[in-house]
């Protein structure tokens, strides 16, 4: 497997895409960072551009190499080596390539800044969940990919995927709460919260930045869950479920599939 | 030794392989001939564990066909020449050699195929015939017992494809039992010991090319082919 991602990650990072991606996230973060002077607002600026385009482009240009592995990969699976190690090593590959090039295109921008600022947490919760978005949504694209011979399908799936989770899964919520909003509805709301990775990335990067004032009384039931212990392990094992599954998945479909 | 017992492959509805029985026993060169979609592909898939069958076993070497590590046996030349575009000849080449150890006959290869030349070009540059000469390369380059090579020629210029011809025909004096599918009839003439002939995924015909063009009483093996085709479409 680590072969085959040493190779993966080669590839990828020489491909101008990933350069492109590169630079986008470094013009953006500069260009917050120099134009408004304070970190804490650049922080939720880059939270939304984050939470809307890392799962958007991680699940398009995903899907785009991956289509592009599915074409060669029987030179690889005609090796003596297991379908788990092969798609397993470009799964990682896929996601590394693309977590280095979210957190540097964050992360070096920051470092000219205002070096000390890396280690404050609020950056490192941003660029924890720029990669945990990467690599879950990697994951996805290229479940989808092995899932669907036929591209068109497969990408309009992936967009759709992506249009669920980030945005129309806000508008459900939204209204599921108005809707019962005579009810006591925080555990809903903290469960329908815990089911969807980018709301999940969202409200942790809220309390991050101590805006949870804002948000009243469910904003308090929040806080007091995400500070304790145990909120912190249900949301550590929340997006652990949304790794393994899709990656179950993935590699299930892998084993079974016919090339 | 190669031997398949009566397989089967279905995809969804469409039933590819009806029951095929075959065994490669002895070395030599074995053309697996048919129209489109008569199952050549699927079945050399099958053999190299791309495609699993819906019934039927695969034998190697009397043993049942398990796990990853009996392809280390096998070369396998696949029908499309496709590769990580962002990699270089040289690079993919390596890909390969760190998956399944260092290859003894790269070099010589290389040099046969003309590849030298554009080794350190990205793979993305190169032309459609480049590319299957980096196929070759890549197949070959291990000396393996079985070589199966789907489709060898495609794009391939003149130069090149003596140099196969000649590499195949070295490879059949060193014992090794080459199964090859092919749509050019002036190859299978020239090089084949056995024709195996597939129609709608059954073997409808397995002989030797003499054999094949006593029975259809025709001047050569395109002519007796195109009859096969013929004479099935009128039954």
């Amino acid at each position: 497997m680590i072969k085959v991602f040493k190779y993966c990650f080669l590839d990828l990072i020489r491909s101008r895409w990933t350069i492109v991606y590169l630079l986008f996230f470094i013009l953006t973060c500069g260009g917050l960072l120099y134009l408004s002077g304070d970190s804490a607002k650049v922080v939720v600026s880059l939270m939304n551009v984050v939470i809307l385009l890392v799962p958007l482009i991680s699940m398009i240009y995903g899907m785009m190499y991956m289509y592009q592995v599915r074409d060669y990969v029987e030179i690889l699976l005609a090796q003596p080596i297991s379908r788990k190690s092969i798609f397993g090593g470009y799964v990682l590959g896929l996601s590394a390539a693309l977590s280095v090039s979210v957190a540097l295109g964050i992360l070096i921008p920051l470092a000219f800044y205002d070096a000390p600022q890396i280690m404050s947490a609020q950056w490192l919760m941003l660029t924890a969940i720029s990669i945990l978005l990467t690599v879950i949504f990697s994951i996805l694209a290229s479940w989808l990919v092995l899932a669907n011979e036929n591209r068109l399908k497969g990408f309009g799936l992936g967009l759709f995927i992506w249009l669920l989770l980030a945005v129309i899964y806000d508008g459900i919520f939204l209204v599921t709460l108005i809707a019962l909003e005579g009810f006591p509805i925080e555990r809903l709301a903290l469960s329908l919260t815990l089911l969807n990775p980018v709301d999940m990335g969202r409200v942790l990067l809220i309390f991050q930045l101590d805006y949870s004032a804002l948000m009243g009384y469910t904003g308090a039931v929040f806080e007091k869950f995400f500070g304790t212990l145990s909120g912190s392990l249900i949301i550590g094992g929340a997006y652990l479920l949304w790794i393994s599954i899709p990656l179950g998945f993935l590699l299930r479909k892998a084993r079974k599939k016919d090339f | 030794m190669i031997e398949f017992k009566n397989i089967q492959k279905k995809f969804g509805k469409q039933h590819v392989l009806h029951g095929i029985d075959l065994k490669f026993n002895q070395p030599g060169i074995f053309a697996i001939l048919g129209p489109n979609g008569s199952g050549k592909t699927t079945l050399i898939k099958s053999l190299m564990g791309m495609v699993h069958p819906t019934g039927g076993q695969i034998l190697i070497d009397g043993q049942i066909k398990q796990g990853n590590e009996y392809r280390n046996n096998i070369a396998y030349l696949p029908q499309i020449a496709r590769f990580p575009e962002n990699l270089s000849v040289n690079e993919f080449l390596d890909f390969i050699e760190n998956i399944r150890g260092k290859a003894t006959r790269k070099v010589e290869l290389m040099t046969a195929f003309g590849v030298n030349e554009f080794a350190d070009k990205k793979l993305r540059a190169l032309s459609g015939g480049m590319r299957q000469k980096v196929n070759l390369v890549s197949a070959l380059m291990y000396d393996t017992q079985t070589i199966v090579l789907d489709e060898p020629t495609i794009g391939l210029d003149p130069v090149a494809l003596i140099a196969l011809k000649d590499w195949i025909r070295k490879e059949q004096g060193a014992g090794k039992t080459i199964l090859l599918t092919t749509h050019i009839m002036d190859i299978v003439e020239e090089l084949a010991d056995e024709i195996v002939f597939l129609l709608d995924g059954k073997v409808y015909y397995r002989g030797s090319q003499q054999e094949l063009l006593q029975k259809t009483n025709t001047p050569s093996t395109e002519h007796a082919i195109a009859q096969l085709l013929t004479l099935k479409k009128a039954s």
